[in-house]
């Protein structure tokens, strides 16, 4: 079963993108609001990652040699000012993206496995996922006019 | 002890509710009321009795003229009448014929109409490093041609900001939202609600579609019970605070349940006091709720016809037993138990939520909760059964509902584009103009934005954000930052502006002003400004002339030249609106306050909202589509399913604060306002020469080795204050700072930065109500230690020793007085 790798593709994103939230919200200590959302989801996605822990622990011993190229970087590090805010929350979404469609592909493949537990788990932390999504959604829609069309000196 | 003569005149006025016959009486639209025969009486029984508060030696025959006029004090919207004598403000009269008040007043009132000193008679311009006296034409031609520089490059709606405080009246504010938002179009308008009123506006909007009060003041005549959350009534409201004892010393008295971590005559006065840990509001509430649940002790009926959410409220309190949140609160668990059994059998609940809740960790959530209870009980829309979400400065309700401060115009939704289109109408603007791409910008982010010089132009007016914004002086002082300062006084903010307008004050120039419970008052000019100070409404009249704002047809796009005119102007915008004003005139204010919504057809204004369980929840008509509470995520257009007029229950984890105490910093700080002891008219501030100092619990010093009257240094993260210690206070593990109203306003500002962390996502509000601390002895006298954060600049500011003991002020009977009955 491949299961396990895409249990593994989406731990690890999880933790990058706890990571990523953490590194946006040092990146800009200045934005009054960052700090208590992005700890916040933050703690989310470390929480969900490690939940997931016992289902790797389940489906590991079972799967075969891991494929190339599972794992991908997309984010490196926040960036500097207003358009580099806007930047790198869209690189949160991307991650975030990432981590709902690996949520959804997880929750398929639970549904094959007949795995009751870990479709608990998607039901949950997929709900958590998509409030990520549209809280990253509401801030860009807010920052990007003044980002990209208003001049500043 | 109950500590009723706190209140220095003594002069109670006990009543009892009334009849079960005039209860149902006051449930009837106005229009059938007025048909009732008259011995069916529909006024409040609450006793008239005629405050006057005049300066030193002079009595109300030696007043010229009485001219009307509303509090400038609290969000209660008390009516009053302005003493004149020889051109100028002499004091003031509670207005007996009023509903609101009938003629109390608060004891600060006096003071806060007397012509301050170093008021502004004329337009100041900065020259260098000076502000130099200028005309009006040269002050506005600079404003007006910064602006027009600003708008001509790309983006140029984004360089200019506005910042209101709450001393402008509706017509002003809505004026200055139709420049903003049709003239410039720009999204960057806010103001000091964002401080004060902002959770109590977006609790409002989440549980029941709209900003507005449920309930009203009558409701205290009716309700069998009052909880007040985090309210302390008898400092903040006291008029309404009055009412409350009124009827607690009269037949049939209220039960009180008063929830605040600190100590105030509030909570001594309570049946019930429930004094959390600071920052453990919503895990109290949902104790409460859990309470009521497990107990069968709700209206299933009401919640499944007016309500949605329950499944998940009931999941979410579940986790809730009373032992649970007694430990996550430091409660005795029975102490819940008790507050839910009379939230739990009162026929007549009113609640009132104050600042305790509202800049609290999950202030939106917890001020929800409230909500949830009275959603649970079928408790609103009734004589007695309301709620009332107090924040806020006078007239900050106009500016939420104008759009001066915040949200579109007439408590539109920006993601509802026939609001948007209803606006552009009734402007004859293009729809694309109006900014609404997403809600508008919050104080702090404006701030943001000049500090990162994309805002250009920022317009303060009435406020001095300078004192509440730490660090706000240095992007002020930017060079490319221009500051236009609109207000009596030169403030510290004025002070560091480019162009300083002088503006009248209260009682110099006509308006409205609506009060925390929906009246509208007019509050008519009784003296003329000082020198050349004129009222906002004409400097932005004129500021919009000079910028020539013009609608597609090439009219003016402000077309009105008054205050009644303006008001003409905004009761269009109103049409349709929950906060309709259509039916509302001068004419008809200058009888008496009048509550919104108010349609032509009646002649009364309604009295409470949701009376048939049916809220303004719909999509057509929902001023916001709701947010996700832990995030402020906005749903905006992506909201799951329409509510079609139910209420929502919002269900809420409890989340620990940032705040929370830790060994480096053990102690929970918080700060209170002192009651108010009453001063005639004069000169000196009644507070100064005495003031308590930071009250500690036994227990607390005793560890620390303080005793009573030793200097002690309160250090959180952010920066340090001294104060003399008072061994008292609530609680162990709880220091709280009372702070004097008008007293020391550097202490005020230290403390405030010494809590200034938290931050609510939905209000979009910075919370500053709590801070963990450690408490050390100082040894000598206040030896000066820098700040310890790169925020610190608290200073240090010791507090004299407490007086012993302020005698209480004698008593005496209540004065004979005449039945209330509405106008």
């Amino acid at each position: 079963m491949h299961l396990a790798h895409y249990l593994g593709l989406l731990h690890r994103s999880q933790n990058d993108l706890a990571d990523a939230f953490r590194a946006v919200r040092l990146g800009h200590p200045r934005e009054p609001d960052l700090y208590g959302v992005c700890e916040r989801l933050a703690a989310q996605c470390r929480d969900q990652a490690r939940r997931l822990e016992p289902f790797l622990r389940r489906y590991g011993p079972s799967a075969p040699d891991e494929p190339e190229r599972m794992h991908g970087t997309l984010f490196s590090g926040a960036r500097r000012g207003a358009l580099g805010l806007l930047r790198d929350l869209h690189d949160l979404y991307l991650l975030a993206t990432e981590c709902e469609v690996s949520w959804a592909l997880i929750g398929h493949a639970a549904k094959g496995a007949r795995d009751e537990e870990l479709l608990d788990l998607v039901r949950h932390c997929g709900q958590e996922t998509a409030v990520h999504l549209l809280w990253l959604r509401s801030r860009m829609r807010q920052a990007a006019p003044q980002a990209l069309v208003v001049r500043a000196w | 002890m109950l500590d009723r003569t706190a209140d220095p005149r003594m002069r109670r006025t006990p009543y009892g509710p009334p009849d079960a016959v005039e209860r149902l009486a006051a449930a009837l639209p106005g229009r059938l009321r007025d048909a009732l025969p008259p011995v069916i009486r529909t006024g409040s029984p609450w006793p008239v009795r005629v405050d006057v508060l005049l300066e030193d030696g002079l009595s109300e025959d030696d007043v010229d003229a009485w001219v009307p006029g509303v509090s400038v004090l609290g969000a209660g919207g008390d009516a009053l009448d302005v003493a004149v004598r020889d051109g100028r403000v002499v004091g003031v009269r509670g207005r007996a014929a009023d509903r609101v008040n009938h003629g109390r007043l608060d004891p600060r009132e006096g003071d806060a109409w007397r012509r301050r000193s170093g008021r502004l008679t004329r337009p100041l311009v900065r020259d260098g490093d000076r502000l130099v006296e200028a005309t009006w034409d040269e002050a506005l031609d600079r404003v007006a041609g910064r602006s027009r520089e600003l708008l001509a490059g790309p983006g140029g709606w984004g360089r200019i900001g506005f910042h209101t405080g709450g001393r402008l009246f509706l017509e002003e504010h809505y004026t200055l939202a139709v420049i903003g938002k049709a003239g410039i179009g720009t999204p960057h308008m806010d103001g000091d609600t964002r401080w004060q009123a902002a959770a109590a506006s977006a609790a409002l909007a989440e549980s029941f579609g709209a900003d507005g009060q449920p309930g009203t003041w009558t409701d205290v005549d009716h309700c069998d019970a009052v909880a007040l959350w985090g309210h302390d009534a008898a400092s903040a409201d006291p008029v309404l605070w009055e009412r409350v004892l009124d009827r607690r010393l009269g037949p049939g008295p209220p039960a009180v349940v008063a929830v605040d971590a600190r100590d105030s005559a509030v909570t001594r006065e309570a049946d019930v006091h429930l004094a959390p840990r600071a920052g453990t509001n919503v895990a109290l509430m949902n104790a409460l709720l859990h309470e009521l649940i497990a107990g069968n002790r709700y209206d299933p009926a009401y919640l499944a016809q007016h309500a949605t959410g329950f499944a998940e409220l009931c999941r979410v309190v579940e986790a809730y037993p009373a032992k649970r949140a007694a430990e996550i609160c430091g409660l005795p668990a029975c102490d819940i138990e008790r507050a839910a059994d009379v939230l739990g059998s009162a026929e007549r609940l009113l609640s009132t939520v104050g600042p305790g809740f509202h800049r609290s960790n999950q202030a939106v959530a917890a001020a929800c909760q409230v909500h949830n209870l009275h959603l649970l009980r079928g408790m609103l829309g009734r004589p007695g059964a309301g709620v009332l979400q107090l924040g806020g400065p006078p007239s900050g309700r106009n500016a939420l509902e104008t759009g001066a401060a915040g949200d579109l115009p007439g408590l539109r939704n920006w993601a509802n584009p026939r609001h948007v289109r209803e606006l552009a109408d009734l402007w004859n603007v293009e729809p694309s103009v109006i900014p609404h791409w997403g809600p508008s910008t919050h104080a702090t982010q404006i701030f943001r934005y000049a500090e990162e010089g994309s805002v250009g132009l920022l317009w303060i007016t009435a406020s001095d954000p300078v004192g509440a914004v730490p660090g706000l002086d240095r992007v002020l002082s930017r060079p490319d930052v221009f500051v236009v300062v609109q207000d009596p006084c030169l403030t510290d903010t004025a002070r560091l502006a480019d162009v300083v307008l002088p503006a009248a004050a209260w009682g110099e120039r006509t308006g409205t002003v609506t009060s925390a419970d929906r009246t509208v008052h007019l509050c008519e000019k009784a003296v003329e400004p000082p020198g050349e100070a004129r009222p906002d409404l004409a400097i932005l009249l004129d500021y919009a002339r000079r910028m020539g704002f013009a609608d597609r047809a090439g009219g003016p796009l402000v077309h009105w030249h008054d205050a009644e005119s303006a008001f003409e102007a905004w009761k269009a915008c109103t049409k349709g609106r929950p906060c309709d004003y259509t039916g509302i005139t001068y004419e008809r204010l200058r009888a008496g306050g009048v509550q919104w919504p108010c349609a032509p057809s009646g002649s009364h204004g309604t009295e409470r909202l949701y009376a048939g369980g049916r809220f303004a929840t719909s999509a057509g008509q929902c001023q916001t589509f709701g947010h996700d509470l832990a995030t402020g995520a906005d749903y905006g257009d992506e909201r799951p399913e329409d509510p079609a007029g139910r209420a929502l229950l919002h269900a809420a984890d409890y989340e620990p604060s940032p705040e929370v105490v830790d060994e480096d910093h053990p102690l929970v700080f918080t700060t209170r306002r002192l009651p108010v002891r009453p001063a005639p008219i004069t000169e000196a501030s009644p507070q100064q020469g005495h003031g308590p100092g930071l009250e500690v619990h036994p227990s607390d010093a005793a560890v620390l080795g303080l005793g009573e009257g030793d200097l002690a240094r309160v250090e959180s993260p952010l920066g340090s204050i001294e104060a003399r210690v008072r061994l008292s206070g609530t609680r162990p593990g709880l220091v709280v700072l009372p702070l004097p109203a008008g007293g020391d306003e550097a202490l005020a500002r230290a403390a405030a930065h010494l809590t200034a962390t938290g931050w609510d996502p939905v209000a979009r509000q910075p919370l500053r109500t709590v801070a963990a601390v450690r408490l050390s002895a100082v040894n000598g006298a206040g030896g000066a230690r820098p700040g310890l954060g790169p925020m610190a600049v608290a200073p240090m500011t010791p507090l004299p020793a407490a007086d012993p003991g302020v005698p209480a002020t004698a008593g005496g009977p209540a004065e004979p007085s005449d039945r209330f009955e509405e106008v």
